[in-house]
């Protein structure tokens, strides 16, 4: 027996456009707490995928050695024969099926093809027993909390005899007493034996449960300390995930700030739901015209829900608080109140919330300023043509033509589609929800220029960005967000990395008890 | 995140292929299937199919369908389906005949009441669709079970027989007295020379905003061959009796629904909604006010083609209608609707329509048996959708079906924006799973 149950050697994993691993090392030592850390997008969930086999051997390039002989996971089937269970962030549990039938979901225990339901249930109830879940086997998933079915999870994978268990961000939506549990439920399936690797942006937690911590940043593996051997803090985890440089990246900008003209005062959105969980916490903020205002956040923390229920309450439930503009306050119950009062909302998520991927690029640019180019009801052809062939050229859509459809443009390209049909709404204050996600480094520059434009015609920008560096780059302003809540502002001049991170990482006093359960 | 440089996908080729195949494929499939009945026809009977008999029975005994699917495809683009139309059908011509015949009401008063009642109608199911969320499949199955029952009570089971004007709508060639065989042919050669001077006029706006889309040759061959059409088919119907009352009416239909999908505010919102229904939404289009709109507009259209089968038959009978929900869908799907919605014209399913009706009339008229006209016909609409699903797949350069897991980057933010899609869509998953 080798003493290292893992070693992944040279991960490199392209995706169309984007180098999303780049000769990536991983050795996990067997019977240990293996934690992963990273900005968003560093590449950890991608490694994992490709340690289980989400993405086939040789879609990728490197070697991965597990349990002391080459592995070659062709799917995921493959990955968890050999021992490798990976638990989702998004649970994969069947609500209206019982614990114990989850528990053996796909695996089920048979007696000469018939299902045992004998064998089913006390044998989930012994794993139950193991992960410390003391209900009924019979009883549905819906019906117990967030926190057991993480357990069911790990039942079913104990079930499939894991050696190595890999769990991404397990306590991003627990309490602390559930987290405290299952962090105590991996130290003893340790001391059993089970290897498990932990993704975490709660770097607190890693610290405490973790033997030994990989950081990535930029789809590479930085370092890997040992949590008794190093001195490891906080601080110096924070530094060697974001360590990098931001020169010539952003375009020289000369900010011209006007007065604050659009207000949020504690705003508080509940999930749509489960009613009783408060996403969006009592927030405050405001922006000037002529500022970019960003708004950082990790996953979780409630930025694109607080944007998104400003937005005409597209969403959330029991929205509360007061949003003005130029001092008015406004009162808006849809999407078309919102446009009309000069909000636009650009999505995460272009390609399901953002475009008309099958429509070409008239469609697309006119869609939510229709109203301007038609006369009651009846739309103007001749001025969707030329108002979507000034576009095309105004935000240097490299198509050769509007009959293009959306969906065979590059994503830069479809950003900038996105930005200008917002634009076409005349829009007071623009709210950028990851303008540059998945974006080459050229569009990014060109999807700056456009965004420093639309402020110095006085307009206001709010950007949400999971990338430190562009929200310091091109920000006057920035706000942190943690678990719902508003922790903090900085200015350009005081703005770190560090700073942010600290703030974004924030527990606040009533952190922990409006996660459900 | 690191990256590198992006190349955009080299598709323009392909997506101009994609516009004529999916606008131009049906026509030409009618003309194929058209001559080749001609020549099956011709060497095997020593007849003519393509004859102005011919040509005028297909529209007359297809045109209760064409109505139905010109207001499917509005259903089907916004991303549902209706089954209850051959019901609320039966029910709305079985209550003009009653207004007609018991109630001694005039015969345009009885045509307006049925598609009131097929509007009201609409609006009970739109309700539940739109608002409540309903599945419309689920809600228009049971509008079927609802409104067939209906008609066998008004009717107490028995055929209830219409007279004078009324029944004129669904196969008469004057109209009030004024023949129609001279106005088929002008207002056919009018229409071609409004057609060209629409076309030119649009094209010289696109050239001048520097946007004209097709080479000069290819749009100028459409033209032509599009104004020939015309011509010929306003002179074959010369040629025989006129353009029938129905032909008329069918007419109207095409060119304002025509304008409505594509001219209008709704209209666009129409498939807006089909085509992405969140980004819909997001862009400030009213969702549910659309849907609920073109299913009121099916009800409306439901009642009409109530009226006209009602008026074909002299009478409303119990069984009318049966079935006929599926040969709309059909049309749709034939004329180029797409499974998902978002896309498909209405002169595409009046197009798809008449695909089944000429094989139809083509077969009956070979003398095959109507069993395998069903297998044939069935045929037809799997080609026609196996044909969209190809495209589709041509024009995205993926798979049939989507990925399981994403393969998208963004670490986490994957994730992330997945759970979000989860979370706003479950309310619909939710009801469908019911």
């Amino acid at each position: 027996m080798t003493e290292e149950i893992l070693r992944m050697r040279g991960i490199t994993k392209r995706f169309p456009g984007v180098l999303a691993l780049s000769g990536v090392d991983l050795g996990v030592k067997r019977a240990t707490i293996h934690a992963l850390v990273g900005e968003n997008g560093a590449g950890k969930s991608t490694l994992m995928k490709v340690l289980s086999g989400v993405y086939a051997y040789g879609d990728f390039e490197g070697e991965i050695e597990f349990d002391g002989e080459p592995a070659q996971f062709k799917n995921i089937r493959d990955s968890e024969a050999a021992g490798v269970v990976i638990i989702h962030q998004e649970l994969a549990l069947v609500g209206e099926l019982s614990i114990a039938e989850n528990i053996f979901l796909g695996n089920e225990r048979k007696r000469r093809g018939v299902i045992s339901w004998d064998r089913t249930n006390t044998e989930a109830a012994r794993l139950m027993r193991q992960v410390g879940l003391h209900d009924n086997p019979a009883t549905l998933v819906e019906k117990i909390g967030v926190g057991k079915q993480q357990l069911v999870e790990i039942a079913k994978a104990l079930s499939k005899n894991v050696k190595l268990l890999i769990l991404d961000e397990p306590t991003a939506a627990l309490n602390d007493t559930d987290s405290e549990n299952l962090l105590e439920l991996l130290r003893t399936l340790r001391d059993e034996g089970v290897t498990s690797i932990i993704i975490s942006h709660k770097l607190g937690e890693v610290l405490a449960v973790a033997d030994r911590i990989t950081v990535l940043r930029d789809g590479q593996s930085i370092e890997t300390l040992d949590t008794e051997a190093d001195a490891v803090t906080e601080d110096r985890l924070i530094k060697s995930m974001v360590g990098r440089d931001l020169e010539h990246l952003y375009p020289p900008h000369e900010p011209q700030i006007g007065e604050v003209f659009f207000e949020v005062k504690d705003w508080t959105v509940h999930h749509p739901e489960q009613r009783d969980r408060v996403i969006v916490n009592g927030a405050s903020l405001n922006v000037a015209r002529g500022e970019i205002v960003g708004l950082a956040g990790l996953m979780g923390a409630g930025r694109t829900e607080f944007a998104m229920s400003l937005f005409g309450r597209s969403w959330g439930a029991n929205i509360s608080g007061t949003a003005l503009m130029d001092g008015k306050p406004l009162r808006l119950r849809n999407v078309p109140e919102a446009i009309e009062a000069g909000l636009a909302y650009a999505t995460e998520d272009r390609k399901h919330y953002g475009l008309h991927l099958e429509y070409d690029l008239r469609e697309n640019f006119t869609l939510p300023g229709l109203d301007k180019l038609s006369k009651r009801g009846v739309v103007d052809q001749d001025r969707i043509n030329t108002v979507s062939e000034r576009l095309r050229k105004e935000f240097g859509v490299k198509a050769p033509s509007v009959y293009q459809l959306a969906g065979n443009l590059s994503g830069g390209n479809q950003q900038k589609i996105v930005l200008g049909k917002w634009v076409f709404t005349e829009p007071e204050l623009l709210i950028l929800d990851e303008p540059t996600r998945g974006i080459d480094v050229g569009a990014k520059y060109e999807i700056y220029e456009l965004i420093q434009k639309l402020v110095d015609q006085g307009k206001g920008v709010l950007m949400i960005s999971s990338e430190l560096p562009e929200l310091l780059g091109m920000c006057d302003r920035i706000y942190a967000m943690s678990a719902g809540h508003i922790t903090g502002q900085v200015d350009r001049e005081n703005a770190t990395q560090e700073e942010l991170m600290r703030l974004m990482t924030l527990e606040t006093a009533s952190g922990g008890e409006e996660l459900r359960q | 995140m690191s990256t590198v440089q992006t190349t955009p996908r080299p598709s323009l080729v392909s997506a101009l292929k994609n516009i004529n195949l999916r606008s131009y494929g049906m026509i030409i499939a009618l003309v194929l299937i058209m001559l080749l009945f001609q020549v099956l026809n011709v060497t095997l009977q020593n007849e003519n199919f393509i004859t102005p008999l011919n040509l005028t029975n297909v529209i007359l005994q297809n045109s209760y369908i064409l109505i139905l699917a010109v207001g499917m495809m509005l259903v089907i683009v916004n991303g549902h389906i209706d089954l209850s139309v051959g019901s609320v059908l039966a029910f709305c011509g079985a209550m003009s005949a009653i207004a007609l015949s018991h109630w001694d009401w005039p015969w345009y008063v009885a045509v307006l009441f049925a598609i009131a009642l097929g509007a009201l109608i609409g609006v009970w199911q739109a309700f539940w669709i739109a608002y409540v969320r309903i599945p419309a499949f689920i809600v228009t199955l049971a509008g079927m079970l609802i409104f067939r029952g209906l008609t066998l009570k008004v009717l107490d089971a028995e055929t209830i027989g219409t007279t004078g004007t009324f029944n004129e709508l669904a196969s008469g060639y004057a109209f009030l007295n004024v023949d129609l065989r001279l106005p088929t042919l002008v207002v056919g050669v009018l229409g071609a020379a409004l057609y060209v001077f629409l076309q030119v006029r649009s094209r010289r706006r696109q050239i001048k905003a520097g946007i004209a889309g097709r080479s000069q040759l290819a749009w100028a061959s459409q033209l032509v061959a599009v104004a020939a059409v015309i011509v010929a088919a306003a002179y074959v119907f010369y040629s025989y009796k006129g353009l029938p009352i129905i032909g008329w009416i069918l007419l109207g239909l095409v060119l304002l629904y025509t304008f409505i999908a594509n001219r209008t505010v709704f209209g666009r919102h129409v498939y807006a909604g089909g085509g992405n229904e969140k980004a819909a939404l997001l862009s400030g289009v009213k969702t549910k006010k659309t849907t609920f709109w073109v299913f009121v507009n099916m009800g409306a259209l439901s009642g009409l083609a109530g009226v006209i089968v009602t008026a074909r038959l002299h009478a409303a009978t119990p069984g009318a209608g049966n079935a006929f929900e599926l040969d709309a869908i059909a049309a749709s799907f034939i004329g180029g609707a797409s499974v998902t919605g978002g896309v498909g014209t209405i002169i595409g399913a009046v197009i798809g329509g008449l695909v089944m009706g000429v094989l139809r009339q083509g077969m009956q008229v070979l003398g095959i048996a109507t069993d395998t006209v069903q297998i044939i016909l069935g045929l037809v609409v799997l080609a026609a959708v196996l044909f969209d699903v190809w495209n589709k797949k041509r024009a995205t350069g993926g798979g049939l079906m989507p990925p399981i897991v994403g393969t998208t980057p963004g670490g986490s933010g994957e994730a992330k924006s997945k759970g979000k899609q989860t979370e706003e869509s479950s309310e619909e998953t939710k009801a469908g799973a019911k």
